[in-house]
């Protein structure tokens, strides 16, 4: 029942994402951030199996830092998602990674962009995008009510939107979300949309 | 169902007079969830020579990959552009390379060769060539291709005619196909010239 899900705005992007860790009946944790910063100016967020969850977007994030290291310049987000996709498309035939991501990133002459990279690699630059059960609401609410370049209120205004109706429609709906933003001051948590807080237990 | 089924796409390529065209549909799904209504399936290996990839489309970016690479040492040793028979020998070698692990696309080959003659061919996915004089059709909407281009296809037309009558018979075909349309592409091809022109169906 993940929801991952973001939109391109006026100068920026938005990913939010649930941040409920789920095995089978049990929910370990409820504030589990799945929207990794990449680097200074990217945001990965990735749904999916747990393992491969983390351990795929890790080994992304490193690799990312390296290639900075080395070359003394950061991947454009273009590149990012490119060699992000290349990854998933040489495991797929032998040992797939079972990750959807929502590659989000802002280049200083290009501006904000969004990648949709499916877990069988699938590549698309798009405006709008959503993984999970989620996104046959969050979907529908952006085709509605999205349009291109919008402002940052009008933008978050529209992801509130959208976690209220999952929260309303979705039968086992994740009760708490982040919500972070990329535009040119770089990467960072915008927000948490909270219903259910982890109760500090006194110690006896 | 089919994992040829799980993206959608419909893709044509009509002969005429000096000239070829090739068209296809603009939807990227993942079964029954429309993802993008602007997913580019034709792609360009030289001037005189293009390729397009229907199927699953993680495949299909990656045979296009593949496709660029083998086609730029080409130019580097030979100093020279592929001609479309060695290009559609060069796609049909790749695909059997997989032949017991193969990648799920179906490509349709549409290119100027010596003297602008046009040529068109499709293959399956193990690369067994159909080389055509009129049309090849591809695509979860191949069936209904097969009839629209039998109908409208005559001989000899002109580029203008000839662009009509393809956009016509993909619009017509798509219509009928839930998994392909949202709107088309359609690219010309003359000696001279080339027109890339997107079409507005039902978008549904």
């Amino acid at each position: 029942m993940e929801c991952v899900f973001g939109m391109v705005g006026d100068g920026f992007a938005v990913v939010a994402a649930d941040t409920s860790a789920v095995h089978s009946i049990l929910v370990h944790k409820t504030d589990e951030d799945k929207v990794m910063l990449l680097d200074s100016h990217k945001l990965l967020g990735a749904s999916g199996e747990g393992g491969d969850r983390v351990q795929f977007t890790e080994y992304i994030q490193k690799n990312m830092h390296l290639y900075q290291f080395r070359n003394g310049i950061p991947l454009t987000t273009a590149a990012a998602a490119n060699f992000t996709r290349g990854e998933l498309a040489t495991a797929l035939r032998k040992n797939p990674y079972f990750v959807n991501i929502l590659l989000a990133g802002y280049d200083k002459d290009i501006g904000p962009s969004l990648y949709y990279i499916d877990y069988i690699a699938t590549l698309h630059k798009i405006d709008k995008g959503a993984f999970g059960y989620g996104s046959y609401f969050s979907l529908s609410m952006m085709d509605r009510h999205y349009h291109p370049g919008m402002s940052v209120e009008e933008a978050i205004d529209l992801v509130d939107n959208i976690i209220a109706e999952i929260r309303s429609r979705l039968v086992i709906a994740p009760p708490n979300f982040v919500i972070k933003i990329v535009d040119q001051d770089g990467a960072r948590v915008y927000g948490w949309r909270e219903s259910i807080k982890d109760v500090d237990i006194p110690k006896a | 169902m089919s994992i040829f089924e799980y993206n959608g796409s419909a893709l044509v390529a009509m002969v005429g007079k000096n000239c070829f065209a090739i068209a296809s549909d603009r939807r990227l799904g993942v079964q029954l969830q429309t993802i993008a209504t602007d997913f580019q399936r034709v792609y360009k290996i030289h001037d005189k020579l293009y390729v397009g990839l229907s199927g699953l489309a993680t495949d299909a970016q990656t045979l296009y990959e593949r496709l660029v690479f083998r086609h730029k040492l080409y130019q580097l040793r030979e100093e020279r552009d592929m001609k479309p028979e060695t290009f559609a020998s060069l796609v049909s070698a790749l695909l059997y390379e997989k032949r017991f692990g193969p990648y799920f696309c179906q490509p349709v080959i549409a290119g100027l060769g010596d003297d602008d003659v046009p040529f068109i061919c499709t293959m399956d996915c193990l690369g067994a060539k159909e080389l055509a004089k009129d049309f090849v059709v591809s695509g979860t909407a191949s069936e209904s291709l097969y009839g629209a281009c039998e109908s409208m296809y005559k001989p000899n037309m002109e580029p203008d005619e000839l662009f009509e009558t393809i956009s016509q018979a993909l619009l017509a075909s798509v219509d009928r196909d839930c998994l392909s349309g949202w709107g088309g592409y359609v690219l010309l091809v003359t000696p001279t010239e080339v027109q890339e022109k997107i079409l507005k169906g039902r978008m549904d």
